[in-house]
């Protein structure tokens, strides 16, 4: 029993199915990530099958079955990045990083994931990294920012 | 400042929230006063003035602190701002506004000295936030910076600084929906009603029936602006048409399309004005609940919703009896989790309904059987936010601006290869030309034109022969366009149109649902094709370039059958964009598959490297980083690239120091 879906779940007194998608949401929020324990305490609680629940946190882009890196990267992927280059980003990110979009680094220090679009167009292109926004990113700029990252963590001595 | 909802004008006032008084908006506003007293009018109206900031007693500066400018830098500018406050102990206020629309000029940061009008200076990072704060509070204008004043007939105007509304950007544009935008704080619900908000709505629940509501919306011509088009007081009858003991409207700001963000922009920058126009909609179809469904990408504008719905209800004009009219209404924001189709309406209601987001059949359509089985109107943002101006100003006002069939105006997002890129209101019938040339300042860097995307993966392209098309949803139409939810994205002689096709493709394919076969497997088919199209010949084996020919012929008619048999509108949509570009740059695609040429130099796989001899020194890093041993050579003399070796990976080109690789 994880004391984190726990609270969540009783944020949702006599929850229906209309509260699926909100509770994965929040378990995400804290969690990071929707573990197999979280969705059978949740279809526990709403009174699902497992795979009713599964196949609704599948279905959709925003829910992550395995822990995240500490920094979550996140690429925009839309139309506009697209033509300002966006797909030579992509690929300095997944050269640099030696991960591919979906997946996080071996020393857990980031994941990449690819958005359908951040929504600032006018700043492609763009990518996001725990939710601060870098506009205007080119291949060569992705080093010096991934640099800066990895120098915080130093900095912590987290480094795993 | 203290809220306006606090101060009581005087003791006569009776307003408390057991029972609101009806004519709350109109006193707070300075209109008018339930017991005639000229001085609790005027004391009201000097708040106002206040509040729309007609003059400022004390400096006060605006940032632009929408997600765009946030990641323009917005935030490092207003933590150096705040620094420099304390550190020289000046009085001064801080504004946060949301996005003022020209996104290439952010961080903006607008100041206003007292007694002088507000001048909006661009690009303020950190490190000029100091020298223009100097020189202002000095009293002078640093001219490098500066983008225009803001007109006021009150103030006596700054000498030799120009107008923003006479600025090139916002000079073409008609200001509804934005009216707001980037210049109230999205966080002060005074501000919107200072500013005559609340007003339609306070209004049209106490003299006018629902009915005569959808009649005005349906004379007025507004159409649904997220794409379809359908018009918006029709849609209302149907739902008020409908007997039930329950409605439901749902607010879609699910602003999946790839290039579009106007939804993000009003909601971050005018909340307000979207409760106002939900409310007046919930009303007029008779809706006591209402839902918006919004991204989770967007969470700075799910804060600011949150906390406009907490004011909004503090004031009573959302929950129970709202201005003792008997008209009540809650509203509950909803995260999307990422899934395109959901901006389809039988799938947004999927989703709310904590299903799968996939589409249902029509009939029964969602404005007589929607969410949990109740008639259910469902509206876009931009819809919704056309409201509150048009209830006010009336039918003909709205009518008046637009073409025969398009009326009002329409927001654009700009962005691409153009210079000004930002978020652009029109009125229906301006030419794209307009707005990608004069509005948007054409091209940098002196490049060619191309084409302009309208409508995300469901539109399509829109060429130079067609430039002065009108924007106009039949006139988009003829070109084999759609007016969409508003993303313009221009292309420039750099992008390959083969390459936009195939990435919408790889988009659509990856968020199609997979209830429907043709959409599920067309579209991966189609996907698999312009692969092929773009493959060289060197990774092509066995019946390869068979299967390749195969694919050319019957491209189209497999996209004319998605288009035919698909459950939802995504799938009818989805071949737009090959169908497009098609239709207009076939040469492109001739060369692709005829020359196996990339004439953009876009495709990687299509790309052919030579060594120019006379520029080679012969330094062998070329051959040392390819990954193909593809380049041939002794030291210090020009080298050779084995062209059936070469992967066209790039590499030699980007070691080069003396830019003696040729792409071709």
């Amino acid at each position: 029993m994880s004391a984190n879906v726990q609270t969540v779940l009783k944020r949702h007194p006599n929850a229906k199915r209309d509260a699926l998608i909100p509770i994965l949401q929040e378990v995400q929020e804290v969690e990071g990530f929707v573990s197999r324990e979280a969705v059978t305490e949740i279809g526990r609680h709403l009174g699902l099958p497992a795979s009713k629940i599964y196949g609704v946190a599948t279905f959709y882009n925003q829910f992550r079955f395995q822990a995240p890196g500490k920094h979550i990267i996140q690429i925009c992927r839309g139309t506009a990045c697209h033509v300002k280059g966006s797909a030579a980003v992509l690929d300095a990110l997944v050269r640099q990083l030696n991960v591919e979009p979906g997946g996080t680094t071996r020393d857990g220090l980031f994941s990449l994931e690819v958005v359908a679009c951040i929504g600032a167009c006018g700043l492609a292109p763009v990518i996001a990294i725990d939710g601060e926004f870098y506009a205007g990113v080119t291949p060569e700029a992705v080093s010096e920012i991934l640099a800066s990252y990895k120098g915080k963590a130093d900095e912590d001595g987290q480094v795993a | 400042m203290a809220k306006l909802l606090d101060e009581k004008c005087c003791d006569r006032c009776w307003h408390s929230p057991g029972k609101p008084c009806p004519d709350l908006v109109a006193c707070l506003a300075g209109v008018k006063s339930c017991h005639d007293s000229p001085e609790c009018i005027e004391a009201r109206q000097q708040e106002i003035s206040m509040l729309r900031r007609d003059d400022v007693r004390r400096p006060t500066v605006f940032v632009g602190a929408g997600t765009c400018g946030l990641g323009a830098g917005a935030g490092k500018t207003l933590k150096t701002l705040r620094a420099y406050l304390a550190e020289k102990a000046i009085e001064a206020d801080i504004v946060e506004v949301g996005c003022i629309g020209l996104c290439a000029a952010e961080p903006l940061v607008d100041i206003q000295m007292p007694g002088k009008p507000r001048v909006s200076f661009q690009k303020i990072k950190q490190d000029k936030i100091v020298q223009l704060m100097d020189e202002m509070l000095d009293g002078r204008v640093p001219q490098d910076m500066v983008l225009g004043q803001f007109r006021s007939d009150k103030l006596t105007a700054w000498d030799g600084v120009p107008m923003v509304d006479e600025h090139p950007f916002f000079a073409p544009q008609t200001r509804w929906v934005l009216a707001n935008c980037g210049l109230i704080d999205p966080g002060s619900i005074d501000e919107y009603i200072a500013r005559g908000g609340y007003r339609a709505f306070a209004d049209s629940i106490r003299s006018t029936t629902p009915k005569d509501l959808c009649d005005v919306v349906e004379q007025s011509g507004l159409r649904g602006r997220g794409g379809g088009g359908f018009p918006t007081g029709r849609k209302w009858k149907f739902a008020l048409n409908t007997p039930s003991d329950q409605k439901y409207l749902i607010c879609n700001a699910d602003e999946g399309d790839p290039g579009a963000f106007m939804d993000r922009a009003v909601i971050e920058g005018d909340p307000h004005r979207l409760l106002e126009g939900m409310a007046i909609a919930a009303y007029a179809m008779g809706a006591s609940k209402a839902y918006v469904y919004i991204r989770a990408e967007y969470p700075l504008a799910i804060e600011r919703l949150k906390q406009a719905i907490a004011q909004a209800k503090e004031y009573g004009l959302l929950g129970h009896n709202i201005l003792d009219s008997g008209f009540s209404l809650e509203i509950i924001i909803k995260m999307g989790a990422g899934a395109f189709v959901c901006g389809e309406e039988t799938a947004l209601i999927n989703s709310i309904e904590g299903k799968r987001g996939m589409p249902r059949p029509r009939p029964p359509f969602p404005a007589v059987q929607g969410l949990f089985g109740k008639p259910t109107i469902i509206n876009n943002v931009e819809t919704l936010s056309n409201l509150p101006p048009l209830i006010s100003n009336g039918a003909e006002w709205f009518s008046a601006v637009g073409t025969a069939n398009s009326k009002g105006t329409k927001v654009f997002a700009l962005s691409g290869k153009v210079d000004r890129t930002g978020l652009v209101e029109v009125a229906m019938g301006t030419p794209i030309r307009q707005i990608v040339m004069d509005i948007g300042g054409g091209i940098p860097g002196g490049k060619k034109f191309k084409a302009v995307q309208i409508g995300g993966p469901s539109g399509g392209c829109i060429p130079t022969q067609h430039l002065d098309t009108e924007i106009d949803y039949e006139s988009l139409k003829q070109v084999g366009a759609i007016m969409g939810s508003g993303g313009l994205v221009v292309m420039d002689e750099g992008t390959c149109m083969v390459d936009v096709a195939k990435f919408f493709m790889d988009f659509i394919q990856r968020e199609s649902c997979g209830k429907c076969i043709p959409c599920r497997e067309g579209t991966r088919r189609m996907l698999d094709i312009l692969k092929r199209i773009t493959r060289s010949r060197r990774n092509e084996a066995g019946l390869g370039a068979l299967e390749r020919f195969q694919g050319v012929m019957y491209l189209t008619r497999l996209a004319e059958s998605i288009k035919d048999t698909s459950l939802c509108g995504l799938g009818q949509t989805a071949p737009s964009p090959v169908l497009s570009t098609l239709r207009w740059f076939r040469d492109e695609y001739e060369a692709h598959i005829f020359d196996r040429r990339c004439p953009s130099g876009v495709c990687k796989d299509l790309l052919h490297y030579r060594i120019d001899t006379v520029k080679c020194k012969g330094c062998t890093l070329c051959a040392k980083k390819c990954p193909a041993d593809a380049i041939m050579g002794a030291p210090k003399s020009p080298h050779y690239i084995v062209p059936d070796k070469c992967i066209s990976c790039g590499n030699c080109e980007e070691v080069c120091r003396f830019h003696a690789v040729v792409k071709e």
